[in-house]
């Protein structure tokens, strides 16, 4: 049995930085999503008081949520993209002088 | 409820089934290696990908089920919808890339990448199984919920229709079909439930929701003589019994030979009967629909509010209203839900729907299905955190979405592909808050199964927009399905049956063994269809959720960002996490209802494993990890 990536890949010399970013990222959405959680078990009332627009807090912390996560990746994708463009511009250099 | 064919919705039912099984046929010549019918030949563009992945995660359960969930239980619903999207974030962040440069075509060649050994490739491929399995029986329940209003016919031919449809897209093409099936329904869905939503919004509130093609039913309501609390005469009514049910009065009445059920309430110091739909079976199992014979068609669509105010005011109707005051006025006015209560009475089993009023504030808060706020009990505030930690984690550990991760070239495209997938997936499950709001107040819910409430909305609206919805959702279901398919035969032919049993097949009989393993689950998952019905489909998922989170979300964290993780280590987390979530499940107050038990007595009070199942699969891992050397 044979257990090889379907598509031979280029080496991915931005991959630390990027789980480092990955892992930054998932608790900043954790935090918040906890929050919600926990609002709703801790503090209910809460989840009832008028926000932005006249919604309740539920319905805006809930779109909230989507909306945020529609967000935080498109920022996430633009970072990784620009670390994976710069470490294989760095290591370009470095073959170029060996 | 009673639905006669509709010969629009036929045409376009067949025109998409059409179109579903040339896409297959026409791939199917193409697929000759293991490559191409497991993961696609790694050649999807990822835009492509991006929104098959939509397309594959939008199932029965999102487009049914939370519509219909937050029809009947209001927020309650949409926490299922903030929940799925939740779970991109554990996906996007942790597991997207180096879980693609880890695989080939399954879940197990990922986490066996470091050890090649056989008990991780067959726990894994078990895991895979069940949690396909599980995920399937809420999208064949699906199924046969759409079959019926599309074209008339019976529960269970829709899950035959589903079932059969789906082992012939897999069994052609598998993974470059099911990609293309995916990406079509995906951007097609998100298309027509805005166009759906663009309706609900410029058609706005009305307390008698009638529609071009269905008078909404006016609810009687009479007027008793009481005595010492018991009905004595109404009007030009017979009174046949009085029963009390959980606190609540039900009185039987007859007239003209046809026997209705109502509800006894008392307001303003009178009595009021108030008309609720009724459902009785007596002893020879003959049913009756508001004491008539179902084809009668006396039984109805419902779900309105009683009371709109806008800005204050009171008013009969709205005009067109924006996202924002479309939330509002809601929030303001009163909505009627109509809740279920069952009795035995001197006939047989009664049915009965009453009239439920609440106000809208409630109704946009969690509570109604998940209690939480004041006098909760313990069990159903673990119940909400379980529920919510198992949708957050199980997305990245669903085998179905993972595989996915091989059909792109690189790395960055499955990053790519995942936020496309995030952006479209997230936009669906805003929308999902007017559809289910729209089906609540449009009276057009059907009160015996939630999961049809989006599509019957798109029916007030139009008969073209309905057929064309419900042709999309019927591909919904077959996308799912298919994707759910080609994990299991991978986790049959390519992981137990070649990686297992070593049994070394080449390419072209991997590629045949998949599609015998395909058939085999399809079949398998027809008998599971028919057997569940009844029940919401997102409530179904989130136990397929919730044994992904346990069995193998512990298994790619740890494998992923712990080096001194074991393969007896994953191995014995993953049959942790299947043994405790599905010993919870199994002993949950659902499954007792199931068995035709009391769901009160059952052993516990949760619904959902996942707060008690992942820690434990999570603690495992990390001491038999930590004890135990690596084997192989």
């Amino acid at each position: 049995m044979i257990h090889k990536p379907s598509i031979s890949h280029k080496p991915d010399y931005a991959s630390k930085k990027k789980a480092r970013l990955g892992i930054i990222f998932f608790f900043i959405y954790f935090i918040l999503y906890g929050g919600f959680v926990a609002i709703g078990v801790i503090n209910y009332e809460l989840l009832a008081i008028e926000t932005l627009g006249g919604l309740n807090l539920a319905t805006l912390y809930g779109i909230g949520l989507i909306v945020f996560a529609v967000l935080l990746g498109i920022l996430y994708n633009f970072f990784c993209s620009r670390y994976e463009d710069q470490m294989e511009k760095e290591m370009e250099g470095k073959e170029v002088e060996l | 409820m009673i639905y006669g064919i509709s010969y629009t919705a036929l045409f376009f039912f067949i025109v998409f089934v059409g179109l579903v099984l040339g896409l297959s046929f026409y791939f199917g010549r193409k697929t000759k290696s293991a490559s191409s019918y497991y993961a696609a030949g790694g050649q999807i563009h990822w835009s492509i990908n991006g929104v098959a992945f939509a397309g594959d995660y939008l199932s029965a359960a999102s487009f049914l089920g939370i519509c219909g969930m937050i029809a009947v239980s209001g927020f309650d619903g949409f926490l299922y919808a903030i929940g799925f999207l939740a779970g991109w974030m554990v996906a996007l962040f942790l597991v997207a890339e180096p879980f693609k440069k880890l695989g080939k075509y399954t879940f197990s060649d990922a986490l066996n990448s470091t050890f090649q050994s056989r008990l991780v490739t067959l726990t894994a491929s078990i895991s895979t199984l069940i949690v396909s399995i599980f995920y399937l029986i809420p999208q064949m329940v699906g199924a046969g919920d759409l079959v019926t209003p599309l074209l008339g016919l019976p529960h269970w031919v829709g899950v035959f229709l589903v079932g059969i449809i789906v082992i012939v897209i897999v069994a052609t093409a598998g993974m470059t079909s099911t990609t293309y099936v995916q990406f079509l329904k995906g951007g097609l869905l998100i298309v027509l439930s805005t166009i759906l939503t663009i309706y609900i919004l410029k058609n706005g509130f009305t307390l008698n929701p009638d529609h071009k093609n269905q008078a909404y039913h006016e609810f009687l309501e009479l007027s008793p003589e009481i005595k010492d609390g018991k009905v004595e005469r109404v009007e030009d009514w017979n009174v046949i019994t009085q029963t009390e049910v959980q606190g609540k009065e039900f009185v039987n009445l007859e007239k003209d030979g046809v026997s209705r059920w109502f509800d006894l309430v008392q307001s303003d110091n009178r009595y009021v009967l108030k008309e609720v739909l009724s459902i009785t079976e007596d002893e020879n199992g003959t049913q009756l629909y508001n004491g008539e014979p179902k084809e009668n068609g006396n039984f109805y669509q419902v779900g309105h509010l009683s009371k709109i105010i806008v800005n204050g005011k009171e008013v009969d109707k709205t005009g067109p209203v924006g996202p924002f005051e479309y939330l509002n006025i809601i929030k303001e006015s009163t909505v009627v839900r109509f809740t279920n209560v069952k009795f035995l009475d001197n006939n047989g089993n009664v049915s009965l729907f009453y009239q439920n009023e609440i106000e809208g504030k409630d109704f946009l808060l969690p509570g109604l299905k998940y209690k939480i706020g004041k006098g909760a009990s313990l069990w159903s505030k673990m119940d909400f955190v379980s529920l919510m930690l198992a949708l957050f984690l199980g997305t990245a550990a669903l085998p179905h979405i993972l595989i996915r991760y091989y059909t792109v070239h690189s790395p960055r495209d499955a990053r790519k592909s995942t936020i496309l997938a995030i952006a479209a997936i997230g936009t669906f499950y805003i929308l999902t808050l007017f559809m289910g709001l729209g089906a609540a107040t449009n009276g057009v819910m059907d009160v015996e199964s939630s999961n049809m409430a989006a599509p019957l909305l798109a029916r007030a609206f139009g008969v073209v927009l309905f057929s064309v919805i419900s042709a999309i959702a019927f591909a919904t279901v077959l996308g799912t399905v298919a994707g759910l398919l080609v994990a299991s035969s991978g986790a049959i032919a390519h992981d137990l049956l070649d990686g297992y049993f070593n049994k070394n097949l080449s390419d072209v009989n991997k590629v045949k063994a998949g599609k015998i393993a395909a058939i085999v689950v399809g079949l398998f998952a027809i008998a599971l269809g028919v057997s569940f019905k009844g029940m919401n489909v997102s409530f179904l998922v989130g136990w397929a959720f919730a044994i992904a989170a346990s069995a193998n979300l512990p298994a790619i964290l740890f494998l992923l960002f712990w080096k001194k993780t074991t393969a007896k280590g994953i191995s014995w987390s993953i049959v942790m996490g299947i043994v405790s979530s599905l010993a919870i499940i199994l002993t949950s107050p659902s499954m007792w209802a199931l068995y035709g038990l009391n769901p009160i007595d059952a052993i516990h009070q949760l619904e959902n494993p996942a707060i008690i199942s992942f820690p434990l699969s999570a603690l495992t891992l990390f001491l038999i990890s930590s004890f135990k050397k690596n084997i192989k």
